[in-house]
C-alpha cells in the first residue's frame, strides 16, 4: 500500500507483535532492538500465568517469524542514536554495534563457543550461570548468530588467544568489524522498551546480595527453567540442595513511599508469584511453599481462579504480612522470616529454604535518553506519557510515536500483546493518512 | 502419490527438555531401521534457526517427500516446520508432527529407559502415517474490505473509528436508540477525571461525521453466515430486515453490572445502591450532602458463584471517594470496605494515597466474615464490620451504603455467540483465540473481540483493545485475501445420503445442505473431524487424518 516505513524499538513481545502485525498488513517494518538477540524478558521466563504455557515455546514461533519475514528487517545489537523530522517523515540513525562475527556467514554451529577460553557469568540467566566470551544469547535466540563480547574477549583486551577465528569453519570471525551507522526513513515509530527488575537492595533488611539463598523473582524464573542453569532443577544457590520451603515476600521496592522504591504496584507480581509456587509444586509438591502479600492482586482473566487452584489443588500458603526481616541461620543457610500475621496478630517466625523477592519493576533505565532522542516525554518513573491517556493510551507526546508494552505503563503480557496491536493500528492510520495527502 | 516414499525423520532434544529424558541418539538410530526412512538425525533445538536450516538442506539433499519433526506440540510449531519444508520446494502437508515431549518426556521424566521406548513407538506412528500423506493445497479466499462492528459504546466506536480511519467501510450496529453504551451511565472518568459525556461526546461526533462508517441504532444482529472475507448478516432495525456484507467483525457488546439483589440489604433499605448507581448520582448532581457513606466491594465477587475479580471496582470506588471528599462534603466520613484492594499499575496506587490523603478510611473485611448492613435505630443505616487489620468490630453509621458490583456478560451474550459461533468462558464473558498472544482474536477467523465483552476492564483499557482488535481485522482486509488451511472434510456426494446429521454436529456451520446432500464450505471448516467419525454412510473424509492413515499409524503402535 504505502512505501512509507515503520521503526520499532525493543524486540520483546510487545514489538515483535508490533511488527508482525505491521508487516502481515503490507508495511515494511524496521526493528531494532540493543541486545544481540530479539525475545526480550518473555524469552527469559519458565512459564506464564494463568494457563502455564511454556513461555519461549509460544515466544519462539513469533520470533523466528519476525526473522522470517519478507516486510521485517531486524536489526539486532543496535541502537537509536537520532531521530529527526515529524509524523510521515522521520529521519532515523541506528547505530550498530560490532558483533564481529559475520552475520551472513555464522551458521549458529556453536563449535566457537565451545573452544572460546573464556567463562563470563551469563546475563540471560540473570548472573547465575556462566556463559562464553563468544556466545549465543540462548538456545533460541534470534539471529542465531554468534557474538564477541569485546569486554571479556581476550584477544580483545591482552591481544592473544583468536582460538574461535581458528576452529569457525564458516570463517565468520571478523575481528575488524566496525560499528556501522543505518540511517531509514520512516512514517511512524512505534517504541516497546520493556521492563527491568531492580535489585532489591533499598530494601537491606531482607538481606538481597548479603545471603545468598535470597533471590530475585526473575533468577528464580531462571533456576526453574529447563533452559537455566541448573536445567530446570530448583537448587538453592548456597550449597545445591533442593529446598524444603519457600517463600516469596510481594511488594519489595514498591507500594511504598521508601527511598529508593517505587509508589506503584508492578503488576504483575501477585500472579507470576502464584506460577512460580505452583511450578515449584509441580517439581516437587512436597515444597512449603508461602507468599507474602498485602493485596492479592488477581484482576485479570482467570486470575483470581487461578489463585483458587494454587490454593486449593496445590496447597500453596498465602500469609496477609509484610514481613519485617530476613535473617540467616550461620550454620544451615536457611533463611529466618519475621512477620506479623494481619489476620491473626501475631508476630512469627518462620524458617524457609529460599526467600524470593518480588522487587518492583521498572521502564528500561535507557528511557529518559531515548526519550530526548524522540523528542516525547516520561514520567518521573521513566514511563513514556500519553498527552491523553483515556483516549489515546498508546499515543506518545509526539504526533506519529507510539508505544506499548511496559516502557507505557505496568502490565501483563496479554495487555502488552493487545496493546501492540493497537499501536500498530494507530501506526497504520497516520500511514494511511499521509499517503492520502 | 505414486512415487515411492522417502521420509526424513528429525528428533530434537528441546535443549534437555526431551534429551535429558529420552535417549535421543537412539531413537535416531531406530528411526533410521523404519520401512521408507532414508534419512534421519537430531538436533539440540529442531526450531531454531539452525534446526530448520538442516532440514531444508536434508530434503534437497536426500530428495525427501515426507518430513517427520519428533519434537514438541504442532500447536506451537507446526507452522514454522511446514514453511522451512515449503521454502525446500516440499508441499507442506507432507509433513507429519510427532509429539515426544508433551506426550512423552514431560510425563515420563522419571522413567527413562521406558520413555525412550515410548518415543520410539511415537516416532513409528508418525512415520507410518507420513508414508501415506497427500499433498493438499490451501484455500484462497478473497476479504471484502468492510467490516461489522458490534455494539457503539467506547470500544466499538473506538475500533470502528480507527478501522475507518484506515480507510475500511464499517457497519456500526448498536442495539440501544444511542451510542455510548456504558459510558452514557459514568460521571468522571479516572484516571483523567474527565467527564465521560466528553468523551461520549467527541467519540460520537467522530463516528457520526466519519464518511467511512455507516451507523445503525436500535438495531440488532439476527443472522450472520459465511466465513473470513465474506460474512451475510442479517440486522433487524426497528422490525425492518438489513442485510449487510462485510470481510470481518469485531464484538463490542460490553456488559451488564450485577444486580446485588437481597444483598447488604439493597432492595430493603433506599440508603443502600450500586457503585454504578453512585456515578448515576454523581454525574447528575442528585447525591446531597452525605455525611457517612460505607463503600463495600467485591459485593458479589469472587465467591464461589462468581470466582474472578471484576478488575475496576476498586479504581472506581476510590475514584467516587475522592469525588465525595473534593465535591460534595469535605467533612464527610468516607469508608471504603475491600477484601484485596485492587489500585494496580502506575496511577491507582496514586489516587489511592490521595484518598488516604484527604481522609478516606480503607478497612480489610475477611471473606468468611462479611459486613453486616442494618437500620440504624437513631436514623439512616449502619454498617457493622469486622476490621481485620485492628482485629476488632466497628459500627459505622451510614447515610449512603454504595455495594460495588461486578460487570457481568449479558444475559442474551449465549444467544449472539451462537450466532457468531465464538465461544464464552466459563465466567461467561467472551474467549478469545489464546490467552497470551491472541488476546483479540477469536479461533474463528476473521472475528475479533474488544472491550468489556471480552472481562472487566476500565475505558481506557478498552480503548487500547478496541485498537488492537482494529488492528488484527485490518490485516486481512489491507492484503485482499486469506490463505485457509488446507486439512479440510470432503464429502463424497455419491454416497451421502443427505441425512444432514454432520450440518447438525457442526460447531463451525461448515456443512450446509445443497441438494439435498452436505457440501463442506472450506474456508469455515477447522478441521476437527466429527463430521467424518459421525458420517453413518462413510461419505465424509478428513484430509490428512483419512482412516486409512490413522489406521496405519494405530497397527504401528500395536505391531510395531
Amino acid at each position: 500500500m504505502s512505501e512509507k516505513a515503520v521503526l520499532v524499538i525493543g524486540g520483546g513481545i510487545a514489538g515483535i507483535q508490533a511488527s508482525l502485525d505491521l508487516a502481515n498488513r503490507g508495511i515494511k517494518v524496521y526493528l531494532v532492538e540493543k541486545t544481540p538477540s530479539i525475545g526480550g524478558r518473555m524469552a527469559q521466563l519458565d512459564k506464564t500465568f494463568p494457563t502455564m504455557d511454556c513461555s519461549i515455546c509460544i515466544l519462539a514461533p513469533k520470533m523466528i517469524e519476525c526473522a522470517r519475514h519478507p516486510n521485517i528487517e531486524l536489526l539486532t545489537y543496535s541502537e537509536v542514536v537520532d531521530v529527526h523530522g515529524s509524523v510521515g517523515d522521520f529521519t532515523v540513525k541506528v547505530l550498530k554495534r560490532p558483533r564481529y562475527v559475520d552475520e551472513e556467514k555464522c551458521t549458529g554451529c556453536g563449535l566457537c563457543t565451545e573452544k572460546c577460553p573464556k567463562k563470563v557469568p551469563n546475563e540471560f540467566d540473570m548472573g547465575l550461570g556462566m556463559r562464553k566470551a563468544i556466545y549465543i544469547p540462548f538456545p533460541q535466540a534470534v539471529p542465531r548468530v554468534s557474538i564477541i563480547d569485546e569486554e571479556n574477549c581476550l584477544y580483545f583486551q591482552k591481544g592473544i588467544c583468536r582460538v574461535c577465528e581458528k576452529f569457525c569453519p564458516a570463517g565468520a570471525i571478523d575481528f575488524e568489524q566496525k560499528p556501522q551507522e543505518l540511517e531509514l526513513k520512516v512514517g511512524a515509530i512505534v517504541v516497546a522498551t520493556g521492563l527491568t527488575q531492580v535489585k532489591p537492595t533499598m530494601v537491606p533488611e531482607y538481606g538481597y546480595g548479603r545471603y545468598k539463598n535470597v533471590v530475585t523473582s526473575l533468577e528464580l524464573e531462571r533456576l526453574v527453567c529447563a533452559s537455566g542453569p541448573t536445567r530446570g532443577k530448583l537448587l538453592r544457590p548456597s550449597d545445591n540442595a533442593a529446598p524444603k520451603s519457600v517463600g516469596f515476600i510481594q511488594c519489595v521496592g514498591s507500594r511504598g513511599l521508601k527511598e529508593g522504591g517505587y509508589p506503584y504496584c508492578s503488576s504483575v507480581c501477585c500472579m507470576y508469584a502464584t506460577k512460580e509456587a505452583v511450578i515449584i509444586k509441580e517439581h516437587d509438591p512436597e515444597t512449603e511453599v508461602y507468599i507474602f502479600y498485602i493485596d492479592l492482586r488477581a484482576f485479570g482473566k482467570g486470575f483470581q481462579e487461578f489463585v483458587n487452584r494454587a490454593k486449593s489443588m496445590w496447597g500453596v500458603h498465602y500469609i496477609r504480612a509484610m514481613p519485617s526481616d530476613v535473617r540467616e541461620d550461620p550454620d544451615t543457610k536457611d533463611l529466618i522470616v519475621r512477620y506479623e500475621d494481619l489476620e491473626t496478630k501475631e508476630i512469627r517466625e518462620i524458617r524457609l529454604g529460599m526467600v524470593v523477592l518480588c522487587s518492583a519493576l521498572t521502564p528500561s533505565p535507557e528511557n529518559r535518553k531515548l526519550a530526548e532522542i524522540l523528542g516525547v516525554e516520561v514520567d518521573e518513573y521513566g514511563f513514556f506519557k500519553s498527552p491523553d491517556p483515556l483516549c489515546l493510551p498508546v499515543d506518545t507526546t509526539k504526533p506519529g510515536i507510539f508505544m506499548c508494552g511496559y516502557c507505557q505503563g505496568p502490565k501483563d503480557i496479554p495487555e502488552s500483546v493487545a496493546q501492540a496491536s493497537g499501536a500498530a493500528a494507530r501506526a497504520a492510520e497516520v500511514l494511511v493518512r499521509e499517503v492520502a495527502r | 502419490m505414486s512415487e515411492e516414499p522417502r521420509i526424513g525423520v528429525f528428533i530434537c532434544h528441546c535443549g534437555i527438555n526431551i534429551g535429558g529424558v529420552v535417549r535421543v541418539p537412539e531413537v535416531v538410530e531406530y528411526a533410521k531401521t523404519l520401512p521408507n526412512v532414508v534419512y534421519a538425525t537430531d538436533h539440540l533445538y529442531m526450531c531454531s534457526a539452525g534446526g530448520l536450516q538442516t532440514i531444508k538442506d536434508a530434503i534437497r539433499k536426500h530428495q525427501l517427500n515426507r518430513v517427520v519433526v519428533a519434537s514438541c506440540t504442532p500447536r506451537t510449531h507446526e507452522p514454522l516446520f511446514r514453511e522451512a519444508c515449503e521454502e525446500a520446494g516440499l508441499n507442506k502437508y507432507l509433513f507429519e508432527m510427532a509429539n515426544i515431549r508433551e506426550h512423552c518426556s514431560w510425563v515420563h521424566m522419571h522413567e527413562p529407559d521406558r520413555a525412550t521406548e515410548k518415543a520410539k513407538e511415537i516416532v513409528r506412528m508418525a512415520v507410518a502415517k507420513a508414508r501415506l500423506l497427500e499433498p493438499l493445497e490451501d484455500v484462497v479466499v478473497e476479504v471484502k474490505p468492510s467490516a461489522l462492528v458490534i455494539g457503539a459504546g467506547p470500544a466499538g466506536m473506538t475500533a470502528a473509528l480507527s478501522l475507518a480511519n484506515q480507510g475500511f467501510h464499517v457497519y456500526l450496529v448498536e442495539r440501544d436508540a444511542e451510542v455510548g453504551g456504558m459510558l452514557r451511565r459514568l460521571s468522571k472518568l479516572y484516571p483523567t477525571n474527565r467527564p465521560a459525556s466528553e468523551l461520549l461526546e467527541k467519540l460520537s461526533k467522530s463516528v457520526m461525521e466519519h464518511k467511512n462508517i455507516t451507523l445503525y441504532t436500535s438495531t440488532t444482529v439476527e443472522e450472520v453466515s459465511g466465513f473470513i472475507g465474506n460474512f451475510q448478516v442479517t440486522a433487524k432495525r426497528n422490525g425492518e430486515e438489513l442485510k449487510l456484507e462485510v470481510g470481518t467483525i469485531i464484538v463490542a457488546t460490553g456488559a451488564s453490572v450485577y444486580e446485588p439483589v437481597g444483598l447488604y440489604g439493597y432492595g430493603v433499605y433506599d440508603g443502600v445502591v450500586t457503585q454504578l448507581q453512585l456515578e448515576e448520582m454523581l454525574r447528575d448532581g442528585r447525591i446531597g450532602k452525605p455525611n457517612s457513606v460505607v463503600m463495600i466491594q467485591c459485593v458479589g465477587a469472587r465467591t464461589p458463584e462468581r470466582p474472578y475479580c471484576s478488575r475496576i471496582c476498586c479504581a472506581t470506588a476510590i475514584k467516587n471517594a475522592v469525588a465525595i471528599k473534593e465535591d460534595v462534603n469535605p467533612a464527610a466520613k468516607v469508608y471504603v470496605l475491600y477484601r484485596d484492594l485492587q489500585a494496580y499499575g502506575r496511577e491507582y496506587e496514586e489516587l489511592f494515597r490521595r484518598a488516604q490523603e484527604l481522609g478516606v478510611t480503607f478497612i480489610n473485611y475477611l471473606e468468611d466474615r462479611p459486613p453486616e448492613v442494618q437500620a440504624n435505630p437513631a436514623g439512616g443505616l449502619m454498617v457493622k464490620v469486622y476490621h481485620a487489620t485492628l482485629g476488632r468490630e466497628f459500627t459505622l453509621p451510614a447515610d449512603l451504603v454504595v455495594l460495588s458490583t461486578p460487570l457481568i456478560q449479558h444475559e442474551d451474550a449465549k444467544e449472539l455467540s451462537q450466532i457468531l459461533k465464538v465461544p464464552l468462558g466459563p465466567d461467561g464473558f467472551f474467549l478469545e483465540a489464546h490467552v497470551k498472544l491472541r488476546p483479540v482474536d477469536f479461533s474463528t477467523d476473521g472475528i475479533y473481540v474488544c472491550g468489556t465483552a471480552h472481562g472487566p476492564k476500565n475505558v481506557a483499557e478498552s480503548i487500547a483493545q478496541a485498537h488492537a482488535a482494529a488492528a488484527r481485522a485490518s490485516i486481512p482486509m489491507a492484503s485482499g485475501k486469506v490463505r485457509v488451511e488446507g486439512i479440510v472434510a470432503v464429502v463424497d456426494r455419491g454416497k451421502c445420503v443427505g441425512c444432514g446429521l454432520c450440518v447438525e454436529l457442526c460447531r463451525f456451520g461448515a456443512h450446509v445442505m445443497e441438494g439435498g446432500k452436505s457440501k463442506v464450505i472450506e474456508a469455515l471448516c477447522k478441521g476437527c473431524g466429527v463430521c467424518a467419525a459421525s458420517c453413518p454412510q462413510r461419505a465424509i473424509t478428513m484430509k490428512h487424518f483419512t482412516d486409512q492413515q490413522i489406521l496405519a499409524a494405530v497397527e504401528a503402535a500395536f505391531r510395531g
